[in-house]
């Protein structure tokens, strides 16, 4: 009888005559019930999927256990202004991305106007941009001694601060619109895509029954659209509170800092891992509320209207706001930026080449080609399991692998030190135990470690990508494949393989440019006088010296260039 | 020696049972429906023949091979049978050729090619033979996806609705040209659909499932002529239920007056028992009679002729006329004998 039960969790199968004689026999019942689907589970899935979340285990173990110090004094005195300004900067994020993002969604996907070809694609640029280096510019050209203020000084004749009123863009306010500025793309793109897909009968209809265009718009385009708008914020909030370099560089203490400090500067690791568990928290609820948002999601309607869309033909002064609108975003969030990269790398360029700078960029290459590598090799692994044995313990692992998108570089990078140091130590013990001298820290405090984290960090864009492709797959495909006499691991190289490809590239690309990009674990992991480009930049940027990076800068902007051409050509195809 | 043989074949999802001690035999050469409603299992049938349902216990023989059994569980790839499905499951990525010599993986290079050219003549679309799935039509898809399937020489095609996604206009086209494919190479095949025109016009025989078992297995004309069951009778098609009783041998009263029985069972034992006859429209007539309580209160021309509606008994009544007779007063008249009586 209890074979019934099988290939499902013990729990719920309360149907099953023959549990409910006993409890004993009931609580026999779900133990062997539970050993027999674990017998389901494919056991790299789950070995990828526990090595996966370990940090996050870790890190929840050690902020209970740890008595961190530097957290009773950090919680008595300054925690609730890391706090508060972690969540005045989200909050200020999330109104300049919606301001930004929504309406330059509508106006692209319902609208034609002036540039609208070029906008399409252009508006996207500014995520290759990483919020660091937009804010190094930024301060270059306001701060007091940059060309802005003093051009000001030079026309009104002003000779002191106490002359006139600037705005300080060292603050959170700054720092606010400096990551709005580079994050409003996700929104932007998420609810572009929304947009069009909407059923253009729907806004027919609600004009038919007297509604104005304005009146459409917010009755029945942006509630269809809520879905969208809420993944493209919550997605730009977790990249706000994990957001490091920009805050540190403007001074504005949140938690991100606040780990950073503990740990660089009182080798606190125990407050650390709690002032991140604080962090994950609000980023799990973040993620609570955005799934809660998308349960109900009878918003959307996959009928596709037969009708070719009617867009709104702006002219006259609306045409040039459209146009200004736009052009004013993309000037501000990637064309003054890059140009003045541009412009200090070419007047600078004597200084800044060296052969320093290659092995850098090198340095940089590799993690993120490595990163990028097993990344993908990880996600296929779980994706193929799943697609051959569909079952909660594959689901679960594939979902556990995923969470480490959600938790900051800098939470991370600690989750992963602390194992690793384990490790370290064991080999060592061992080492001098069978008669060798130590290796030293072979794991924590190599490359390895920086490899790790971002591993851990990227490995669920990967995992979204090719589960949502495999999803995309006929079983009827398998099906046939194995009744025309193919082996499962055939399958993979000779159907599935072949039709991911295309999906498979793009995550792999996206994973390449994330770990290019990435700053806080490599700062935190790097091994004495080792850099990648972030870090780099981030030391000269630091020191008041962007000139001098600018090279480095520019690296990391055009690498990640590639895997936009590559979006913007999926969005055209579509 | 059958050429598919399936003994109380038993298949449970968690606690529900989806098939349930089911029997089915397949002669070689023959065409075979299994027909029912949606859930009924007939797919799961499908996939535990195949092989691709774990959760499949009893006994499966293909051409005499012991394919499932109480130690044998053969994987799919090695059981020899041909899949056929609704969205073709032609593999995008692969030409037409490749499609074709995909499961060919035991013949040479050379041999695969002829094989493919001479599988593509036999449905004549030996020029889209470098053309990808996506350049073809829906039809045409399915026809590659049959030879596809029998070119691995399968001992047995299995379709699963695999005529569902076509267009009506070409269906019945493609399916008399399969049909009469598979009759020229003495093809066996077991065809699962929801469909009672695509099973009667592509099957030798028809197996109406309901609830994860097999109510009857016969000929067209039988099951519609005779259902074994109630639920047979009503979903073969629309009709009206009438209380009766057995006068004799040949002859039931009811409501209608006397009908004439001439069906095959016996209803000698019967006789003075309370019984249900199912009437189709074509088995009633209309007879015009001011006096009648009876009035037709709907109809809709088809064509050749009208399709009366009448509320009889708290029943709608269908009944085909030759002239229209909308608001008039009627006597109902059964004009054919009866072939099936229920006894609850």
């Amino acid at each position: 009888m209890p074979d019934l039960a099988l290939g499902k969790h013990s729990a719920e199968s309360p149907n099953s005559p023959a549990i409910v004689k006993s409890k004993s026999f009931n609580s026999i019942y779900s133990v062997k019930a539970f050993l027999r689907s674990f017998k389901q589970a494919k056991l790299s899935s789950l070995l990828v999927a526990t090595i996966m979340a370990t940090p996050l285990f870790v890190l929840a173990l050690l902020a209970m256990i740890g008595d961190g110090e530097s957290f009773q004094h950090i919680k008595q005195t300054v925690l609730a202004d890391y706090i508060i300004n972690t969540v005045l900067l989200t909050f200020f994020v999330a109104v300049l991305v919606l301001c930004i993002g929504v309406p330059l969604a509508w106006l692209l996907a319902n609208c034609e106007f002036a540039g609208k070809r070029f906008f399409n694609w252009a508006l996207v640029l500014p995520l290759a941009m990483p919020a660091y280096i937009v804010a190094y510019t930024y301060t270059d050209l306001l701060d007091y001694a940059g060309p802005v203020q003093v051009g000001l000084r030079q026309w009104f004749g002003w000779t002191s601060p106490q002359d006139y009123w600037f705005f300080e863009i060292r603050s959170i306010g700054g720092a606010a619109v400096m990551l709005a500025l580079v994050l409003y793309p996700y929104v932007y793109l998420m609810t572009r895509a929304s947009f069009l897909e909407q059923n253009a009968n729907l806004t027919q209809a609600a004009r038919m029954l007297g509604a104005s265009p304005v009146k459409s718009f917010f009755k029945v385009s942006l509630p269809l659209a809520r879905a969208a708008i809420f993944a493209g914020t919550a997605l730009v909030l977790m990249e706000t509170i994990a957001d490091f370099a920009t805050v540190n560089y403007f001074a504005v203490s949140t938690l991100t800092t606040a780990v950073y400090d503990t740990w660089l500067g009182h080798y606190d690791l125990a407050s650390a891992a709690k002032l991140s568990c604080l962090m994950v928290l609000g980023v799990l609820s973040l993620l609570m509320l955005e799934h809660a948002q998308n349960r109900n999601k009878g918003t959307s309607n996959d009928a596709k209207s037969s009708v070719l869309e009617i867009n709104y033909r702006l002219t006259g002064w609306k045409n040039w706001a459209a146009f200004s609108f736009c052009g004013l975003v993309l000037l501000l969030a990637f064309l003054i930026p890059a140009l003045q990269l541009a412009l200090y790398a070419v007047n600078y360029f004597d200084q800044i080449w060296s052969s320093e700078l290659a092995t850098f960029a090198k340095n940089s290459f590799v993690i993120a080609v490595i990163t990028a590598f097993v990344a993908f090799s990880l996600a296929l692994l779980l994706s193929h399991n799943q697609r051959m044995k569909s079952h909660a313990w594959q689901s679960g692992s594939l979902k556990l692998a995923s969470t480490g998108y959600a938790i900051p570089g800098t939470v991370l990078a600690i989750g992963v030190l602390i194992p690793l140091t384990f490790l370290d130590n064991w080999v060592n013990d061992l080492m001098v135990y069978a008669g060798y001298s130590p290796l030293g820290l072979v794991f924590s405090g190599t490359v390895f470690a920086i490899i790790c984290t971002h591993l851990v960090r990227f490995t669920a864009i990967a995992n979204k990508s090719l589960e949502a492709s495999y999803q995309k797959i006929s079983p009827s495909l398998d099906m046939a494949a194995k009744t025309l006499g193919t082996s499962e691991r055939k399958l993979m190289w000779r159907i599935h393989l072949p039709l991911i490809k295309r999906s498979g590239l793009v995550a792999a690309l996206l994973i390449f440019v994330e770990s290019m990009k990435e700053l806080p674990a490599a700062l935190l992991l790097r091994p004495f006088d080792f850099h990648t480009l972030p870090t780099y930049v981030f030391q000269f940027a630091s020191d008041e010296q962007l000139e001098l990076a600018s090279l480095g800068a520019i690296m990391i902007v055009l690498v990640g260039l590639v895997p936009l051409i590559f979006i913007n050509r999926s969005i055209d195809h579509q | 020696m059958p050429v598919l043989s399936i003994q109380s074949l038993n298949v449970s999802y968690d606690t529900k049972h989806v098939i349930q001690s089911l029997d089915l035999s397949i002669e070689p050469g023959e065409i075979v429906a299994l027909f029912g409603p949606s859930g009924c299992g007939k797919t799961t049938v499908l996939k535990s023949i195949a092989g691709l349902i774990e959760q499949a216990t009893g006994t499966i023989e293909v051409a005499g091979r012991r394919v499932l059994g109480k130690q044998e569980n053969v994987a799919t790839e090695l059981r020899k049978v041909g899949l056929i499905f609704q969205d073709y499951a032609l593999f995008p990525h692969l030409t037409v050729r490749e499609n074709i010599a995909f499961g060919m993986t035991h013949l040479s290079k050379s041999e695969q090619a002829s094989k493919v050219e001479q599988m593509l003549s036999l449905i004549k679309l030996s020029e889209y033979i470098d053309s990808y799935p996506s350049q073809l039509s829906g039809g045409q898809q399915q026809r590659i996806a049959i030879v596809r399937a029998l070119a691995c020489e399968p001992d047995i095609l299995l379709f699963d609705e695999a005529f569902s996604n076509l267009d009506p206009l070409f269906r019945f086209e493609l399916i008399a040209d399969i049909r009469h494919l598979l009759k020229e190479h003495h093809i066996s095949a077991l065809f699962v659909t929801h469909n009672q025109d695509e099973a009667f016009a592509f099957c030798d025989r028809i197996a109406v499932m309901h609830q994860g078992k097999i109510e009857q297995i016969d000929t067209a004309e039988k099951l519609f002529e005779s259902p074994k069951t109630p639920f047979i009778a009503e979903f073969l098609g629309e009709g009206v239920w009438l209380d009766c009783k057995v006068e004799s041998a040949t002859q039931l009263q009811s409501s209608f007056g006397t009908l004439n029985y001439s069906g095959n069972i016996s209803l000698n034992d019967k006789v003075g028992q309370q019984a249900r006859v199912y009437l189709r429209p074509h088995q009633l007539s209309l007879a015009e009679n001011a006096d009648s309580s009876v009035q037709v209160i709907a109809e809709r021309f088809v064509g050749e002729c009208y399709e009366s509606t009448i509320s009889w008994q708290a029943q709608t009544v269908i009944v085909k006329c030759e002239k229209s007779m909308l608001n008039k007063t009627v006597n109902l008249k059964v004009k054919t004998d009866i072939q099936s009586v229920f006894f609850s």
